[in-house]
């Protein structure tokens, strides 16, 4: 059992507002000031690595040497395509699935041949696996009764965990009675009254629907931020990991492909199948020509030379590279504009326009008879080029990247989740 | 334009509404007719006429019964023979209790780790419920015999004194109700034990509860209706069984089937049988009431 070093000042706060809701900011912040401050200590969270972990299902590898670092108090996620070996992933931090090779480090602490009940792990699961036979305050109460908690400790603590989730008075329902929302709260609650060192929630919200989803990404932030304790959030969803996490990593087939703050990933990705996962992105392939004065120039297979900061190139002695930049860090000028310092130009012309409301999305053809998509958001001042129009597409050197190309194709169905 | 038509007269409209309303307010009645007509020829007539029969006196000499409206014929045979009663009752109990400890880890076994081939070990475990139930009964007699496989291997090997026998003992009797009513009881255990979803279980591991805890607070908690399905389906066709006592019993503790079918048969005194019967229902009943109360009535069907 980790000492939260929270107890007191929950105790106290208690005694202070009896009547709590857990919803305003101002209450919520000064009844967990204290977690944010204590975070650092590690009794209360823990770090997390996963050491060269493989497994394999008979003949099937379902994650492949997969090394992973979070940091303990970090909202971390991992992102891919169903079947890239997210769940088998945290299913060996939970002690549900043994790896075929490697390691796995909780705090510090070797735990691989750990079972289940014997870590200070938790889980939410993707079907939130509430007991049907027990009622929401037995289905809360349920891991503090294993470990011999008091009654009436167990009647606070469940108490505080139930308005925490925003489901007070509902001890008595029983989980069939309950909404899909309702319901993934309990599997919250249920989990992290215990204070575990570590949370690990696999796609909580995906049965929800889309309104419900955003409230509830909110919601869980805040109850993470409020807590301080690690949590590893697995998701299919790429708007849902870049929003929540402090880190993530994209997975795909069994192998971490990026991983980094939500921005770096998604502003430096350093492989193709993160490029075009994690939003937009257009590529051109190509060969890198020459490397001096930290810039990187790469000969498009059509013919163009493109620019590129040495740093944002993973690899200087690849040969064969994809060269790409995001739709929305394109700017359209009209025809016949010359190259600015600093910048990469493409010339082309507007196949389709679209208007989207936020904005307009633009594709345009390139010379060489590549396709370019280009988003302008909708502020009135720039060039609004009509479809048939010829256009100059600029964008800065530093918004430029390159990546390995990929082996083999990306399935469609992998792109939009499911 | 015509498909305005209707519109225009919206008393054709009507019309037409209330007799299409009409066949929908029947079909559930006439869909339900062959089923509530085999369920009156078959269930309520035979029961209807056994009430009438109980009360009435029968000649032992000629089988000839007349109403007398004899209400004393209930208690006064239901005295009589107290003590078959408790014969069957405990015969029955303890077959259903062996039952209970002998198909719950097969059940559990196959729910659990029967993977792929869950269906077939199903069957395996029913084939030998394929053969006619006298028969079987008699291929226990066999087995049971004192010169049969087991007694005379056992009494060879000299682990068994020569004189010990079985069939003709209550433990014959109980050995053959256990064997025959198995699979009531491992059918509705393996329904309730497989419909227990592991990520269920696994959240329990999650929060800490070691297997033995598992299984104490999740597993049997959430088998409690199959184990009691499985129960009154045991329970009862044993506590009014007549055959396993009549091919492996001897003739003392005769149970209370027995009796009914003498009165029925040999004694012809078909008012102590319809009263012998009746009693017998209404054991069974109270049963049934009380798991409906206990665990809902919607539970009942998921284990039938
Ligand atoms: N128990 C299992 N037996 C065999 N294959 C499995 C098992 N669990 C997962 N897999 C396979 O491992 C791969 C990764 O699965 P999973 O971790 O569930 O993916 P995700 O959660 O990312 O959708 C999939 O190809 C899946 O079919
Ligand atoms: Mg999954």
């Amino acid at each position: 059992m980790p000492d939260w070093g929270l107890e007191e000042h929950w105790q106290s706060d208690c005694n202070r507002l009896p009547s709590m809701s857990g919803r305003s900011e101002t209450r919520s912040e000064s009844r967990f000031g204290h977690a944010r401050g204590s975070k650092a200590n590690s009794s209360e969270s823990a770090d997390v690595r996963f050491e060269h972990i493989t497994k394999r299902f008979g003949d099937a590898y379902a994650v492949a040497d997969l090394n992973l670092e979070v940091h303990a108090g970090e909202f971390f996620s991992l992102l891919g395509p169903s079947g890239c070996g997210k769940t088998t992933s945290l299913r060996m931090l939970g002690g549900f699935e043994e790896p075929t090779e490697g390691r796995v480090l909780i705090g510090g602490e070797d735990v691989t041949d750990l079972p289940p009940y014997r870590r200070d792990v938790n889980t939410v699961f993707q079907t939130y696996a509430l007991f049907p036979h027990l009622d929401v305050y037995q289905n809360v109460a349920f891991g503090l009764r294993r470990q011999g908690v008091d009654k009436s400790e167990i009647k606070r603590r469940v108490g505080e965990m139930l308005e925490m989730v925003d489901l007070p008075g509902f001890d008595r329902r029983q989980p069939a009675q309950l909404s899909g929302g309702q319901q993934q709260r309990v599997a919250l609650a249920r989990a992290l009254v215990n204070q575990p060192k570590l949370l690990l929630l696999d796609e909580p919200m995906s049965a929800l629907d889309a309104k419900l989803r955003r409230q509830m990404q909110v919601e869980l932030k805040r109850i993470q931020s409020q807590v301080g304790i690690t949590f590893i959030y697995v998701t299919h969803d790429q708007e849902e990991a870049m929003t929540m996490s402090d880190r993530l990593a994209v997975m795909w087939h069994g192998k971490i492909e990026g991983m980094g703050t939500p921005k770096d990933v998604y502003d430096n990705p350093t492989s193709e199948f993160v490029a075009t996962f994690l939003g937009a992105s257009n590529l051109l392939g190509g060969k890198i020509v020459r490397s001096e004065d930290n810039r990187t120039t790469v000969l498009t297979d059509s013919g163009v030379e493109i620019t590129v900061p040495s740093e944002r190139v993973p690899d200087l002695s690849m040969t064969s590279v994809k060269v790409g930049v995001r739709p929305e860090k394109i700017d359209l000028v009209p025809e016949g504009s010359e190259r600015a310092p600093g910048h990469n130009i493409l010339r082309g012309r507007v196949r389709v326009s679209t208007f989207t409301g936020v904005g307009n999305q633009y594709i345009v053809e390139t010379e060489s008879g590549v396709e370019v998509t280009v988003y302008a958001q909708n502020i009135g001042t720039q060039f609004a080029p009509r479809s048939g129009d010829n256009v100059v597409l600029t964008w800065p050197e530093e918004h430029t990247f390159t990546v390995r190309p990929l082996v083999g194709n990306i399935e469609i169905n992998e792109l939009e989740g499911d | 334009m015509e498909q305005l038509v209707p519109t225009d007269h919206p008393g054709s409209l009507n019309k037409r509404r209330s007799g299409g309303s009409f066949a929908k307010k029947i079909a559930p009645y006439v869909l339900s007719l062959p089923a509530g007509v085999w369920l009156v020829l078959l269930f309520i007539v035979p029961l209807g006429s056994m009430l009438i029969m109980s009360l009435e006196t029968c000649s032992p000499a000629s089988g000839a019964c007349v109403m007398t409206w004899h209400w004393g014929e209930l208690p006064s045979i239901v005295n009589l023979y107290r003590g078959q009663f408790f014969t069957s009752l405990y015969f029955a109990a303890l077959a259903t209790l062996f039952d209970l400890i002998i198909s719950f880890p097969i059940a559990y076994w196959i729910a659990f780790r029967g993977g792929r081939r869950k269906n077939f070990f199903l069957l395996m475990l029913l084939v030998p419920f394929f053969v006619s139930f006298v028969i079987r009964t008699i291929v226990w007699e066999f087995v049971l015999s004192n010169n049969g496989v087991v007694l005379h291997t056992l009494k060879h090997l000299h682990l068994m004194p020569q004189g010990f026998h079985v069939l003709g003992t209550g433990v014959a009797v109980v050995a053959g109700l256990a064997y025959n009513y198995l699979p009531f009881t491992a059918l509705p255990l393996y329904v309730a034990l497989e419909r227990i979803d592991q990520r269920v279980l696994e959240a329990a591991y999650d929060l800490y509860a070691s297997k033995r805890v598992g299984f104490m607070k999740v597993i049997l908690p959430l088998t409690v209706p199959g184990i009691y399905a499985a129960f009154l389906l045991t329970f009862i066709p044993a506590f009014g069984d007549y055959v396993n006592q009549e091919i492996l019993g001897g003739t003392a503790n005769t149970m209370i089937g027995t009796v009914i079918q003498n009165e029925y048969t040999s004694a012809g005194d078909y008012a102590g049988g319809a009263s012998l019967s009746l009693v017998l229902l209404a054991v069974s009943l109270v049963g049934i009431f009380l798991y409906a109360r206990v665990l809902g009535s919607r539970t009942i069907e998921q284990y039938l």
